[in-house]
């Protein structure tokens, strides 16, 4: 490059600042691009220094690390019951949604959550002795983020509850889900009646069986990242819409559950319990986001994003390069549509693994993809693509399988950079469920929540820290 | 008949898009077949049923890497046409950003990604940020020019060293003007196309030299400015060095103008060795500095801005320079004549010169230094005659209305004239004021109607003293959007006297100040 190669070309400018050099500009008809800018958000000179300075090993591990989330493979290989099949789980432990957090810090839909769990294991037989129960000390709490699990909304996992197990077949890792119970009053909103309780029993004692022995009987199991990239070219972003995936699994599996369950009612009721719940195919693409993303974990210096998750109270994020350690922040209320009889004032700030489909490239990033539920970003498909393309700004990379039709099949958002977060002033854009902030109340709303940028100053201030070590 | 493959890892094209691709390929001159693929286990196989499989390469492929197999008439063709392939992958990848949406970037990248081949990045945010972004666009190949200012010294060492090793420009900061392949950036005027280049650490100092050059029928093949503090010693003249050196290298340019406030020392000395080893004829004024330095060099030094351009168009045109220099002499002694013819007519004795652009305004002082002393100013050459408040006059008052104290919550002069205005009329109420001395630079950036503004103004400073002179120059051209002509009609319809050039306008006012005050 030399400056005399600029005399030849032709003149292309990025203006930043004052909109009247861009117009006077395209005045005098010389292609001009504006970029929206903004100052960047509040991280030390020092640090900011520090990534700039180690930019090139930054892209090299973030190009790794891309590669390796590209390559994964997730696909459903079977079931098992949570205390046999997730590492480390015990009887009085309880697994939760988000960062780690303590009972007395917990919010109203985990602590009801909590109380369902503890009456569904049989360890508290009303409210009253489960939360006693709860804060007595004798139940442990961990994230299911540290257990190779995930959760949506209040997440809770409880040793007897049924889990997916999804490999990451590329690099054989797993990652573990419960079953989806449907919307309205349910565990993972924080409700814990008797009809919340009863459900669980049946996904346990009726749904568990034949859905393990049917998954089990389909040779090579169920391969998500295709059913994945076909339900995003059929209207889901896998995160608030999952209606194409939930169908496609359905077609997946109803012949083998036919095939392999021998009472007749019980294969209906639950290929009806799978039909009737459109977010069925949920708890498949959380774990198939989650074991993808473990596989790029533990890269130094790679600033990429591989866990989004809150816990009600807490916001949450981990980066590859920084592996294990969490950076957190306050949880913000959703931005949301609620059921009728319910308000914002009602919410309870942001929870669950889910957005672990946003890290993963899904959800917010992909609703470019799901027309059907732009109502939830402004109501015009226009508002959806908007969104997706302010993602590719704080994306490393972009998918090779995932693609989004109204972009002419272009490559959802992947890899989220913490560099390009602080730098932009942009923070992740998730799709959320809304639950009621006190127990025992379930679900009051959907919609879209923007990340806080507190855990990305964290992290990005982390990164750099071990960076100059 | 040969038979070729590649195997681009990671790069990802929907099949569609391949297809077509393909199809493309295999109507090209020499090509007897070929496949362009994503390499799935699928895709291998019709690629061995086409007879196009190359098992030592395509074997380790997979879903995420892209096959390419050419069969073809010869190497050369194969070479060929991989050029050809990429340049339609190029044109793929950009149809994917047009998604027919409303969408701005929100970051430089991104800004990049939306105009592919962007190559200058034009900042003009507050200078706290403007460092970061101008780095940000460096280290994306792109040059930079900063219309920031309040960038620090040290930032603008890093970013100007960081650019001359990559071979990229850093315009500014604080730079207003620039003209790079004839298109204006920030404050800039539309110029005629020809073969001056013009390096400048001034920037209303250029925007007169390159109109003047412009009007006086030659043209300009690049205006690089470089921001004032480029040539003092903490930043040594980097970029006003790498400018030189890319003009001296640029077969469109045949004269090289510099323009600059004269620079630390140690920077003198690199420009004037730089000049030693340049072919061309090079012309050059730093206001205030001494001639002799650049004169020593090789060079031509211009005693003013006007003199500076008139010598460069004119080594341009072909003509020589002596013959220029007698024409301005003669040209300053018909101002001479003016200005007797003017005196008599004049009340009061003072000058007052109210100016929107600061190179100018220390023109003007440097040529009635030689006139009538030195002049109260604002922003004056001798510290000693710094105004006790820049808002009072003084006996022979020069202000610069760019300077802070007047631009703090308020636009620049050149956009916002209310202040100027007022102070005209403020002038022409005291009748100790003999002339009013304005500049009025045209161009983008500026106010795009000052007929509107200045017209009125002088009107009424007329109806209050109509025997007041109001002296004028304009530095802009025709193709400014403002039209120079048609705004030298207009004043000078409004009573104005309309002088060809600061340096002119300057001599008319020290000419008849001087013989005001008997000198």
């Amino acid at each position: 490059m030399a400056i005399n190669d600029l005399f030849t070309q032709e003149i292309k400018v990025v203006n930043t600042g004052m909109t009247a050099f861009r117009d006077d500009l395209a005045h005098c008809g010389v292609p001009v691009v504006q970029v929206d800018w903004k100052p960047p958000v509040g991280v030390s000179p020092e640090s900011l220094d520090i990534i700039d300075d180690n930019a090139a090993k930054i892209n090299e591990a973030n190009a790794k690390a891309l590669e390796i989330i590209l390559k994964g493979k997730p696909v459903l290989v079977g079931m098992g019951i949570a205390l046999d099949t997730i590492p480390g789980m015990k009887k009085n432990l309880i697994l939760h949604s988000g960062p780690p957090i303590t009972w007395e810090r917990m919010s109203g839909p985990t602590r009801g959550a909590v109380i369902g769990a503890l009456i569904y294991e049989g360890m508290a037989k009303t409210p009253e002795e489960a939360e006693a129960l709860a804060s007595s000390g004798k139940i442990e709490y961990a994230p299911c983020h540290e257990h190779d699990a995930v959760g949506p909304m209040a997440g809770i996992v409880s040793a007897s509850m049924p889990v997916f197990v999804v490999k990451n077949e590329t690099f054989g890792n797993q990652a573990y889900c419960t079953l989806n119970e449907g919307l309205g009053k349910v565990l993972r909103y924080g409700a814990y009646g008797d009809d919340v309780v009863e459900r669980l029993k049946w996904l346990e004692t009726v749904m568990y069986p034949v859905l393990k022995k049917a998954i089990e009987s389909i040779d090579k199991g169920l391969d998500l990242k295709n059913m994945i990239a076909q339900a995003l070219h059929m209207g889901d972003e896998v995160h608030n819409r999952n209606r194409a995936g939930t169908s496609l699994l359905y077609r997946a599996i109803a012949p083998a559950v036919i095939r392999t369950c021998d009472d007749r009612d019980a294969a209906a009721k639950v290929l009806e319990f799978i039909n009737g719940n459109d977010h069925f195919f949920l708890n498949l693409s959380m774990p198939a986001g989650k074991c993808t993303l473990d596989a790029a974990r533990g890269i130094e210096g790679s600033s990429l994003l591989v866990v989004m998750a809150r816990n009600g109270t807490d916001f949450g994020i981990q980066l590859s390069g920084t592996d294990r350690q969490w950076f957190t922040g306050p949880a913000l209320v959703p931005d949301a549509l609620y059921f009728p009889g319910f308000t914002k004032d009602d919410a309870n700030p942001d929870i669950g693994d889910s957005a672990i489909t946003e890290t993963f490239g899904l959800g917010g990033f992909a609703i470019a993809a799901a027309p059907a539920i732009v109502q939830f970003v402004g109501g015009t498909a226009r508002d959806a693509i908007n969104y997706t393309m302010t993602m590719y700004e704080i994306a490393f990379g972009e998918n090779n399988v995932y693609q989004i039709p109204a972009l002419n099949f272009r490559g959802t958002p992947t890899g989220i950079d913490v560099r390009s977060v602080i730098a932009k002033a942009i923070t992740p854009f998730i799709d959320t469920g809304v639950a009621h902030k006190k127990p025992g109340v379930g679900q009051v709303g959907a919609g879209v929540v923007q990340a806080p940028i507190e855990p990305f100053i964290k992290a990005f201030e982390g990164l750099a820290a071990q960076l100059s070590r | 008949m040969v038979l070729k493959g590649f195997v681009k890892k990671g790069e990802y094209f929907d099949s569609v898009s391949l297809m077509i691709v393909s199809k493309e390929v295999n109507t090209l001159p020499g090509i007897a077949d070929s496949a362009i693929v994503m390499g799935t286990a699928q895709n291998k196989e019709i690629v061995r049923g086409a007879n196009l499989y190359i098992p030592e390469l395509f074997d380790q492929a997979d879903d995420t890497d892209l096959l390419l197999a050419l069969k073809a008439e010869s190497d050369t063709v194969v070479e060929e046409t991989l050029v050809k392939i990429d340049a339609m992958f190029k044109a793929l990848r950009n149809k994917k950003d047009e998604g027919g949406t409303n969408f701005s970037p929100k970051s430089l990248e991104g800004a990049v990604e939306a105009l592919p081949g962007a190559n200058i990045s034009l900042i003009s945010v507050a200078g706290r940020y403007a460092g970061r972004e101008a780095m940000r666009a460096l280290r994306q190949g792109l040059h930079v020019m900063m219309f920031s200012d309040n960038v620090s010294i040290e930032d603008e060492l890093k970013l100007k060293r960081f650019a001359h090793d990559k071979g990229l420009l850093v315009m500014g900061p604080d730079c207003g003007t620039a003209v790079i392949n004839g298109v204006p950036l920030a404050f800039a005027n539309v110029l005629s196309k020809g073969d001056c280049g013009i390096v400048a650490a001034s920037g209303t100092g250029l925007q007169e030299v390159m109109t003047i050059i412009s009007n006086e029928g030659a043209g300009i093949s690049q205006a690089i400015g470089t921001g004032g503090r480029d040539v003092k010693e903490a930043i040594g003249g980097i970029m006003f060095i790498d400018a030189m050196r890319a003009l001296a290298a640029d077969p469109a340019t045949k004269v090289i103008v510099l323009v600059s406030k004269p620079p630390h020392e140690s920077v003198l000395r690199k420009i004037a060795d730089e000049i030693k080893t340049i072919k061309k004829p090079v012309v050059g004024i730093f206001i205030g500095g001494d001639p002799k330095i650049l004169e020593a060099a090789g060079a031509i030094a211009g005693s003013t801005l006007e003199e500076t351009a008139v010598i460069a168009a004119a080594l341009s045109k072909g003509a020589s320079v002596d013959e220029c220099r007698k024409k301005i002499a003669d040209r300053r002694a018909g101002i001479l004549e003016q200005a007797k013819a003017l005196a008599p007519r004049c009340r009061g004795k003072y000058l007052r010169g109210l100016f929107s652009g600061g190179t100018l305004c220390d023109e003007t002082q440097l040529i009635c230094k030689d006139m009538i002393g030195f002049i109260n100013s604002n922003a004056p050459l001798n510290p000693e005659y710094r105004l006790k408040d820049s808002w009072k006059s003084v006996g022979h008052t020069i202000i610069d209305l760019g300077e802070d104290e007047f631009t703090v919550g308020r636009p620049h002069p050149m956009i916002d004239f209310s202040l100027r205005n007022k102070k005209i009329t403020d002038e022409a109420a005291d009748k100790e004021v003999a002339i009013l001395l304005l500049d009025l630079v045209l161009g983008y950036g500026s106010h795009m109607d000052p007929l509107a503004e200045f017209v009125p103004a002088f009107s009424e400073a007329k109806k209050i003293a109509p025997e007041l002179l109001i002296i004028c120059s304009i530095t802009g051209t025709d193709g400014d959007p403002q039209n120079r002509s048609r705004i030298k009609a207009g004043l000078e319809q409004a009573g104005a006297i309309m002088m060809p050039s600061n340096a002119a306008a300057s001599e008319l006012a020290g000419n008849i100040i001087r013989i005001l005050e008997g000198k």
